[in-house]
Formats: C-alpha cells, sequence, structure tokens
C-alpha cells in the first residue's frame, strides 16, 4: 500500500495529466479549483479517474467542501 | 423515419438502427425544448414499424450524456405564480416526460443508453428507459434529487427498482452520492463498462449484433422479461406534485440556481 506522500504524488500526477497542467506548477496545499481550473463536473471527472487508479470507492460527499490536493490525498488514503 | 435535427435532439434510421442524439448546451439539460422534441421523437419512432430493430441514445456534448432536468427552467417558471398553479405546470411537464419514457420503456425495437461522463437526475432516468447500458469509464451516475427536497421525478425510483435490489436503490437516493461505470456494472445495471469514448462505437456493434435476431421474437422476449411498473410510476408522479408544494423545494432550486459555489453539482 503506498504512505501518504506517495498518494499525494500519484493525485499530483494524475490531475497534471488530466487537465494538462505542468506538474511542477502542482503544490499539495494548492487550491485545486484554481490551479487547474476545473469547475465542479471536472472534479467529478477527477474523481472517477481517482477511483480508478487507486481502485477504490469515494463517495463524492466526502469531497464536499475539499480544494486542496493534500486533503484530498488524506480521504483517498483512508480508503486504501 | 425522417432524418431530425433539432436544438436539443436529433434522430435519424441507419442499417436498422435508430440514432438519438442528446446535443443541448452546456450539459443537456432536459428542459421543455427537448420535451416537445422528445415527443416528436417517441411520434416518429412509433411508426418505425419493420425497418428498425434497434435504438441508441447517446450525447454529442463532451461534458456527458445529461445533467438531468433543466432546474434553472424549473425554478423560473415556478416564480411568479400561485403554488397551485406552478404544481399544475409541473404535473403537465411530469405527465408528458413519462409518456415519452414509457414509449421508449415499452417500445419493441432494443434500445441501448451509451453513455459518458455526467449520468444524473433526468438523465440516469433516460438510461434507465433502455433494455441496456452501455458506460464508457468516465461515467458517472446519481440521483441528486433530495437535496432540492425532491424524489426523482422521471420514473428513476421504479425503474431502479424494478433491475435492483432495494438496498442499492437506497443508498443512490438517500445518500445522493454518484456511482462510477465500474460500481453501476458490479450493482447489475450497466451491462458493459468501455474504454473512454468507446461507448458509441460499442453500442453500434452490439445493435449489428441485435439485428441478426428475428425481430418479433426479440420485441416478445423483452415484452416478458421487462414490465412496466405503471401503477408506481404514476405514485411518482403524485409523490413529486406532493412534495413539490413544500418550501423546502423552493429554496433547494434558488440555492442551485444562484449559487456560485465551485461544487454545485456534489451532492
Amino acid at each position: 500500500m503506498p504512505n501518504f506522500d506517495q498518494t499525494l504524488d500519484e493525485i499530483l500526477n494524475l490531475a497534471a495529466a488530466q487537465f494538462k497542467v505542468p506538474r511542477e506548477k502542482l503544490a499539495p496545499d494548492d487550491d485545486f479549483f484554481k490551479t487547474l481550473g476545473i469547475d465542479s463536473l471536472q472534479t467529478l471527472d477527477l474523481l472517477t479517474r481517482l477511483e480508478h487508479h487507486f481502485r477504490i470507492e469515494l463517495p463524492d460527499y466526502e469531497l464536499q467542501g475539499v480544494s486542496d490536493f493534500r486533503t484530498l490525498a488524506d480521504r483517498v488514503q483512508a480508503r486504501l | 423515419m425522417e432524418t431530425f435535427r433539432g436544438q436539443a435532439l436529433s434522430w435519424g434510421l441507419k442499417d436498422g438502427v435508430v440514432e438519438l442524439a442528446l446535443h443541448r448546451e452546456p450539459n443537456n439539460e432536459l428542459g421543455s425544448m427537448a420535451l416537445a422534441e422528445a415527443e416528436k421523437f417517441v411520434n416518429s419512432l412509433e411508426q418505425v414499424g419493420e425497418v428498425a430493430h434497434a435504438l441508441i441514445i447517446y450525447s454529442k456534448l463532451p461534458s456527458g450524456f445529461s445533467a438531468g432536468a433543466d432546474l434553472r427552467e424549473l425554478y423560473q417558471r415556478s416564480q411568479n405564480v400561485p403554488r397551485a398553479q406552478a404544481v399544475r405546470i409541473v404535473r403537465d411537464q411530469l405527465e408528458r416526460t413519462h409518456r415519452v419514457m414509457n414509449a421508449i420503456d415499452a417500445s419493441p425495437l432494443t434500445t441501448i443508453a451509451a453513455v459518458h461522463g455526467i449520468v444524473f437526475g433526468g438523465g440516469f432516468e433516460l438510461a434507465l428507459v433502455c433494455d441496456l447500458i452501455i458506460a464508457d469509464k468516465t461515467a458517472r451516475f446519481c440521483f441528486p434529487e433530495l437535496r432540492l427536497g425532491l424524489i426523482p421525478g422521471w420514473g428513476g425510483i421504479p425503474r431502479l427498482k424494478r433491475d435492483l435490489g432495494n438496498a442499492v436503490v437506497r443508498d443512490l437516493l438517500l445518500t445522493g452520492r454518484s456511482f462510477n461505470a465500474t460500481k453501476l456494472q458490479q450493482a447489475g445495471l450497466a451491462s458493459q463498462v468501455v474504454g473512454e469514448g468507446e461507448a458509441l462505437r460499442v453500442a453500434r456493434a452490439t445493435a449489428v449484433q441485435l439485428g441478426k435476431f428475428d425481430h418479433h421474437t426479440a420485441a416478445a422476449a423483452k415484452k416478458f422479461i421487462k414490465p412496466i411498473p405503471y401503477d408506481e410510476l404514476r405514485r411518482e408522479i403524485d409523490l413529486f406534485c406532493e412534495l413539490f408544494t413544500h418550501p423546502t423545494v423552493d429554496a433547494g432550486l434558488r440555492k442551485f440556481v444562484e449559487s456560485t459555489d465551485a461544487q454545485p453539482y456534489l451532492p
């Protein structure tokens, strides 16, 4: 099982690739809505990709109020 | 069947397969325009006779299959009129929408929903009337109506109940959370999960396979195995209209319409 830092790194890599943002421009405490320039529907797309990538189920209400990569990684890690 | 190109829907017939495309920006919100065109489609579908064996419903928009009912239109139409009149307007829309959904549900053609991206609320209900759901791996399915103080109004609960165990129906309905395509397949609703952007291609290949069977036998088999829960559908309309009179609905719709929240589509 990946540790928290590995999970966070994989999420940053996945987000960078999906939304075509240079990986080096993404930081763990960034607001991903602003950094990635995404809306709620694209957030759901990111959620779907995270679920497939980590082979987890992450109810979307757990993302309510989550806007930074570090907290997102925390939610994912809790499901691994 | 004549080819039709509308503002929300388009359709045509080729090689025995009717294709109905949704293409109203931004997310195929289904309002009065889509309903009027859907009624026209259903009339055409009933005339198609022996020349077709399958129907594929899909979206041309990148965001997904459909975000469901046009909540902004629903909100605007319910403003500045007495509540009783607003309920009559809603009931009329529901009755018309149910006639369309029931006609597709009961069609002798084998019907396929080829879905991707968001498949929410009324969009999910449209997929549920189809015999097969082919979902690309980006698809996400959700009934978020409870946060508006409502239930799904276009046949969602009776049709979920027809196809799924009650515990899964409760999970979808009462939590308002969304399922990805794999989860929906595990639950037994999606017949195939395919790669990103592949749902329509796979639906067309499936339609070719369906065409190898005798049409009358396929129609008889469908009629035998897929009962339409008319009584529950009728009760759903009544319950929706009853709930629509509650002040929570107006507040919920207003919150959605006026929201600047970055996450309005999250339950």
